[in-house]
């Protein structure tokens, strides 16, 4: 029994997560999801280290930590901690708008190896993907027909979400470009009467100047 | 890699019809078409035939190994297929400096179908260079200062694809580029569904169009998103600068008013005790 599952657990932790790219030590790369309020984003990642004697990237790097960063669209920060190298994070978003997720590893002890590379494997799930629902049939105990059903119905909440969303990024839109058309015509208005007085004020002055001169 | 341990899970029965086209958009919107809804390719229902993971663990059973074994073995199993079939697609937004490129990487299988859709949000003209090369180093797609495009290919070589996006031309502005990369069929979303001998009810027929048509609205959802973040950038963006130039245009009256005075009132000043002191 020991090997198939030792097996089966090896292939299980080195599972590769899809998606990855490559950052310098102090680098910090940061991403933008524009969501909904109340949407959970879930963001699994693994990171590799550049082996510069092998030349290769080695499997698991124990001790090398990431630090992920989260931003609400006000600029407050939701979510601020250190994973491991291989870490999963979730947040929930209360207000709708962009926001920011930022990594950057925590290279301190790193500082031998200046310019080494990291290899980062990155997926981040939204909303209805990041539900797990072989999960959800387990504990809710769904037939088939019924966890396709609830899909459907996660789906067309994520879709009226949107919307919601939509609408106010509809009218945020409409303030400002009626922010600028006040704008506009206010300083269109305020730029012509400063024009005529300067230039009322000009003539006058250059008149006194040259009566003063008794040239006029 | 996991996914060759077991085999791979087909995708929705050949019963349904799946989406071909995308939705016809209003005809107000002459800007340009395509992101992620109009240019996401058909995808094709699936012809394999279903070798489940359970016979393969079978041969693995016949050795009269206990019960919770199997379990166990089970759990691990639907585990992996879980990790194994999630990560199938990204779908990234963020911001490019300017004079830099950045790539991403992602292993494809051979055969599988799989497609780039990338659009610039915010910056400049709105427009980066991209490029997609293959394991072998092959460029197998390029293109230059484009604003979105939407591109599919099926792998040839299995192994890691390339894709990289280059803002170098520019020296000064960020660009915001939102990319979606989809690798192969939408995995079903209980393991054993694609291991099916009947076929569909129309119950469950019903379901798999409803799902299909839902994301055909979400992806339409997200490129209204796109094009209106867009809009709402710019909007802002022309909001601000009404606001600087007007402030430096009034300053700039003042200050030409105010020395074309004093240039007219020095041409009529007498300079003559600065002359009388150069001439002796």
């Amino acid at each position: 029994m020991g090997w198939p599952v030792l097996l089966l657990l090896a292939l299980c932790a080195a599972g590769a997560r899809g998606l990855y790219f490559h950052i310098g030590e102090t680098e910090k790369r940061c991403f933008i999801e524009e969501i909904p309020d109340e949407t959970m984003v879930i963001g699994n990642y693994r990171t590799q280290m550049w082996d510069k004697q092998k030349e290769v990237f080695l499997p698991s790097t124990p001790g090398l930590g990431m630090h992920v960063e989260v931003k609400d669209p006000e600029g407050k920060v939701v979510l601020s901690r250190q994973y491991g190298s291989e870490g999963r994070f979730t947040f929930t978003s209360h207000t709708p708008g962009e926001h920011q997720i930022c990594l950057h590893s925590n290279s301190t002890r790193m500082a031998l190896f200046a310019g080494g590379r990291l290899r980062v494997h990155l997926d981040i799930q939204v909303g209805e993907h990041a539900n797990n629902y072989p999960e959800i049939a387990a504990k809710d105990k769904l037939t088939e027909l019924q966890l396709r059903a609830r899909q459907l119905l996660d789906q067309v909440e994520q879709i009226q979400k949107e919307q919601d969303y939509q609408r106010y990024r509809e009218e945020r839109f409409r303030l400002t470009s009626e922010s600028t058309n006040q704008r506009v015509l206010w300083w269109s208005i305020a730029q012509t009467v400063i024009l005529i007085l300067t230039g009322i004020w000009q003539m006058r002055h250059l008149k006194s100047f040259f009566e003063a001169k008794k040239l006029v | 890699m996991p996914r060759r341990a077991w085999a791979s899970v087909p995708g929705p029965p050949c019963s349904v019809r799946l989406r071909t086209e995308s939705p016809a958009l209003p005809e107000a919107q002459r800007a340009p078409r395509a992101t992620s809804a109009l240019a996401q390719p058909a995808r094709s229902c699936s012809r394999r035939p279903s070798r489940g993971p359970w016979r393969s663990t079978g041969n693995i059973m016949d050795s009269a190994a206990p019960r919770s074994t199997a379990a166990l073995l089970l759990l691990l199993l639907l585990l992996l297929l879980l990790r194994a079939e999630r990560t199938r697609g990204a779908e990234l937004t963020f911001e490019l400096p300017d004079s830099a490129k950045q790539c991403f990487h992602e292993d494809v299988e051979q055969g599988v179908k799989f497609s780039l859709d990338y659009q610039v949000i915010t910056g400049g003209h709105y427009d980066v260079d991209c490029y997609v090369e293959d394991p072998l180093g092959n460029t197998i797609y390029r293109e230059t200062k484009k604003q979105y495009d939407s591109f599919t290919h099926r792998a040839e070589v299995k192994g890691v694809y390339q894709f990289c996006f280059s803002n170098e031309f520019s020296t000064f502005s960020h660009k915001t580029i939102y990319f979606d990369f989809q690798v192969g069929d939408e995995p079903p979303i209980l393991p054993d569904m694609g291991n099916r001998v009947t076929a569909l009810t129309q119950m469950e027929s019903a379901c798999v169009t409803i799902h299909e048509a839902l994301k055909t609205v979400i992806d339409s959802q997200t490129h209204y998103r796109l094009r209106e973040a867009q809009d709402r950038a710019r909007a802002e963006d022309l909001n601000n600068r009404v606001s600087y130039w007007s402030i430096g245009e009034t300053v700039a009256l003042f200050v030409v008013s105010f020395s074309q005075v004093l240039l007219l009132k020095s041409f009529f000043t007498e300079k003559r005790p600065v002359s009388r002191a150069v001439h002796s």
